[in-house]
């Protein structure tokens, strides 16, 4: 543990359980009272297949994977070769693999020396109902140093819905994994005097094990939304998936759609009907929802879209992540047609940021598409629970006494006209993507356009968004701005830049339409700014840029997906540059 | 109920005429042109029923006729081309407690919208579709829409015709799980109402193919006064036997072609837990 995290990962194919194994070793760390993180990576298969688990885990918060792996567990190496990118490795690097898994792959030739032995497959079979991953988990856990009670309460939570025989195997092959590595040869496996398994670990603070895509439905829930439309995509679909029994519980409502251009339609329209609305798409479904977003920008009907990042163009990479529907997202509507974006930060921050939008959406009466990824929305983390901030932005509902006089697109000061919701006595009107005049009435006249057009946008930029536009932490000459998921490489490596001696800003934009370009300028003033982002052409760099948001000699460091941004890469940049400064 | 009449209707004690269900916003349709005979008996419908105004919403795509909701006053959405219905399904899943009509034409719901109206006829939620037939697209100057003959060569962009058979809609809504299917005619008035309260009690999706004339483009929808007749028989609650009335008439049939009780699609739920609860699944 040299940065004091812990790494690992976990590979193996056809079935042979790689996630369920970095689950319990996840939910182990955090018993034993850790931070951490997992990321999922699988190949097109639809089952089996290849797959691997990555963690890292903590004393404190993990914000990235890292630059390489502690620990590589290989419970076969079926298909190896594919996940060789993703899993830098060092001469530091413990590897665990089973002779009865075959031959070593090519890619770890170099490393030989480090392998360490263990007879996964024999152990499992010595045992009644034995599985070798859950000896690997054993074995895992001693070499990461996690104690053995944890693990062992982690894989009962885990199995609760399976047979007590499962259990009972599954605690005997990880006490024998454990037992191949731990320092003192043996914990005891025996039972505690009431029959229960695990031994007593210390008090831990109670945190939360959590997805991005969970917590980006957690957070439209906290937003109020409680109508969602849905047509499955990966990676967005487990977003749907989790909220499907739970908005119904909350008396709410998901209707699967037919394809995205009715689910967008859909949620204009539960949200015409008064109920804050959600849906969920990646890339291809985002491209289908461009018409309906404009719909509700002309028509002012709020509604929220998560975009869960996947690489591109087209169908790209599906389970692998990116951020390049920046672009698409900014500038994919027709027309003049100002909403918002925003992109969450991590995966505690889909939380705030998913409620932010909600609320958002609903008090400007606009469109908001929250911008997340693969990487966050898969991936699973031991955090903090989440605080509930109290955000009081709500819909501006028609005043009763209209006196007949009811125009649903008034003008008014901030631009912001009063809303109603059929069933409202003396509120009707017809929504209207067509131009149209204060009561909602067609125009196509050069005033009423020009007029609608300005209120549309100044209600958004004349909005006064508080404080959570940005994150920023650290002070100093040097700055990095960024945006999603590489927040976390970018706070690893500033961090590391900072123990160097070259103190570092961080900016992780939350809100990144209407720009907050005044309270950008004043945060990057007086700092070499760098732009780091996961695309190819720097979506980010070029959009502040257009914005007259970056200083002449900014920079930017964009790269494509789907393997995520490491600390060590943007360090690597910063250092050459600062190399070229000094020729 | 197989057939539902304006005589089984229940008369409300409001006092609400056809004419308070207008807006004062004036047409932009041509003189003459058939949707202003649907826009009546739509009204007349509502003050047949007495619903409240503030609690019927008409729903629109794009089109002539889809400028139907500015012409009512009451709750309305005039979305974009082709996704009325879907817009119309997310209301009613959020808004069950509301009427819903949804309104457009023959290019609106059956080109651009066909996905969305096969399932809409599937799916069954409680709404009335008026579409209003006049096989053309008027708003965009009359090209040939999916109900044109193939032989129809006025469009520039099809002068040799379409050369594709026509779309039925009643056939395809049969198919598709329709519950309620019916024909009318914007100039019998009386008996699109008829058609219109039916369609509006029917519990389930009741979609109403009306025969609307575009005088502009297709003038000789003129003659549909003197072709349109009643159906032959009284609605078929059989699927099967609806498949053949279907199959044999001449597509100028006016009446209930198919009527029957289906389960009604509606997800939304009681609530029965607090967002606590469901934060609570997180701690480890
Ligand atoms: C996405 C999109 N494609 C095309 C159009 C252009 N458009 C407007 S109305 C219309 C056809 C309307 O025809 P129909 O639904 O038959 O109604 P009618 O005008 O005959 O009443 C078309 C193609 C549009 N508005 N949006
Ligand atoms: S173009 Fe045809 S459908 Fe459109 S308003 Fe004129 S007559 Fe009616």
């Amino acid at each position: 543990m040299t940065d004091g995290f812990q790494s690992c990962a976990i590979t193996g194919s056809g079935g042979s359980g790689a996630v369920t194994a970095g689950m319990m070793v996840l939910d182990a760390a955090a018993r034993a009272g850790c931070y951490g993180l997992m990321t999922r990576s699988a190949g097109p298969q639809i089952r089996g297949g290849e797959s691997a688990a990555m963690l890292r885990f903590g004393a404190s918060p993990v914000a990235c994977m890292g630059d390489s792996f502690g620990i590589l567990a290989a419970l076969d190496w079926g298909n190896f070769f594919r996940f060789a990118g993703e899993i830098p490795l060092t001469a530091q690097t413990l590897i665990l693999a089973d002779p009865g898994a075959g031959k070593v792959p090519p890619q770890l030739e170099a490393y030989s020396e480090q392998i360490r032995w263990v007879n996964l497959r024999e152990l499992a079979d010595s045992l009644p109902g034995g599985r070798f991953n859950m000896v690997a988990v054993g074995a895992i856990a001693a070499c990461a140093g996690l104690p053995l009670a944890a693990v062992l309460q982690a894989a009962s939570a885990i199995l609760r819905a399976k047979d007590a025989a499962v259990i009972d195997a599954s605690h005997a092959c990880i006490s024998l994994g454990f037992q191949q590595f731990s320092s003192d040869g043996k914990e005891p496996l025996g039972k505690e005097p009431d029959g229960k398994k695990t031994t007593a670990l210390p008090e831990v603070p109670r945190r939360w094990s959590i997805s991005g895509n969970e917590a980006a439905g957690l957070g439209a829930l906290r937003g109020g939304v409680r109508f969602v439309a849905a047509y499955p995509i990966t990676p967005a679909t487990e977003i749907l998936e989790w909220l499907a029994p739970r908005i119904a519980r909350l008396g709410g409502a998901l209707l699967q759609a037919e394809d995205e251009l009715a689910s967008i339609n859909m949620i204009i329209g539960s949200s015409f009907g008064g109920v804050p609305s959600l849906t969920a798409t990646s890339g291809p479904g985002l491209s289908l929802m461009m018409e309906g977003l404009g719909l509700a920008v002309a028509s002012e009907t709020p509604v929220v879209l998560v975009n869960v990042m996947r690489g591109g163009p087209s169908t790209g990479i599906p389970t692998k992540s990116e951020q390049s529907d920046l672009n698409i997202a900014l500038y994919g509507l027709h027309g003049d047609a100002p909403h918002l974006v925003l992109a969450a930060l991590d995966i505690g921050d889909c939380v705030l940021t998913l409620h932010w939008a909600t609320r958002l959406a609903e008090h400007l009466q606009t469109a908001a598409i929250v911008l997340s990824d693969q990487l966050l929305g898969q991936s699973r983390a031991i955090i903090d629970p989440p605080g509930l901030p109290e955000l009081n932005l709500a819909r501006r509902c028609m005043p009763l006494d209209q006196g007949g006089d009811y125009r649903r697109y008034q003008f008014t000061e901030d631009g912001i006209s009063p809303i109603s919701a059929p069933g409202v006595p003396g509120g009707s009107y017809t929504a209207d993507g067509l131009e149209h005049n204060e009561s909602g009435t067609p125009s196509s006249m050069a005033g009423d356009h020009a007029a609608q057009l300005a209120k549309r946008r100044d209600k958004l930029t004349r909005f006064d968004v508080g404080p959570l536009w940005a994150e920023i932490s650290g002070e100093g000459d040097l700055c990095l701005l960024t945006w999603g998921s590489s927040h976390g490489a970018v706070l690893e490596a500033a961090a590391t830049l900072n123990a160097s001696g070259r103190p570092t800003r961080v900016i992780g934009l939350r809100l990144i339409a209407p720009l907050q370009r005044d309270a950008l300028l004043a945060a990057i003033s007086g700092t070499r700014v760098w732009v780091v982002e996961l695309n190819q052409d720097g979506q980010l760099f070029h959009y502040l840029r257009s914005e007259a948001a970056l200083p002449e000699h900014a920079m930017s460091f964009a790269r494509p997906g789907p393997l995520p941004l490491r600390p060590g890469e943007i360090l690597t940049a910063i250092a050459a540059e600062a190399t070229d400064d000094h020729r | 109920m197989t057939t539902a009449s304006s005589e089984t209707a229940t008369h409300s004690s409001t006092t609400l005429r056809a004419k308070d269900y207008k807006s004062e916003v004036k047409p932009v349709w041509c003189p003459g042109c058939g949707h202003f005979g649907v826009l009546a008996a739509l009204t007349k419908a509502f003050a047949y029923l007495g619903l409240p105004k503030d609690e019927v919403v008409t729903v629109s795509g794009i089109g002539c006729s889809s400028r139907i909701p500015a012409y009512i006053d009451g709750y309305g959405f005039h979305g974009v081309h082709g996704r009325a219905l879907a817009l119309a399904a997310g209301l009613k899943a959020a808004r069950p407690d509301l009427t819903l009509v949804v309104a457009g034409g023959d290019g609106d719901g059956f080109s651009i919208g066909g996905n969305h109206f096969l399932h809409a006829c599937r799916r069954n939620m409680d709404m009335t579709y008026v579409v209003m037939d006049n096989e053309v697209y008027g708003m965009t100057k009359g090209q040939a829409s999916p109900t044109t003959q193939p032989d129809w060569s006025h469009s520039k962009l099809t002068p040799r015709g379409t050369g594709v058979p026509r779309f039925y809609p009643a056939a395809i809504a049969l198919a598709a799980g329709a519950s309620f299917i019916a024909r009318g005619f914007s100039g019998d008035p009386n008996e699109l109402v008829r058609l219109l309260v039916q369609a509006l009690e029917h519990p389930g999706f009741a979609l109403v193919q009306v025969l609307s004339p575009c005088v502009t483009f297709r003038p000789e929808q003129k003659g549909w006064k003197q072709a349109v007749h009643p159906v032959a028989e009284p609605a078929p609650d059989d699927p099967g036997k609806a498949a053949s009335l279907i199959q044999s008439d001449d597509g100028l049939a006016i009446g209930v072609l198919y009527a029957q009780r289906q389960p009604v699609y509606q997800p939304r739920n009681r609530a029965e837990a607090e967002l606590a609860e469901i934060e609570a699944e997180f701690l480890l």
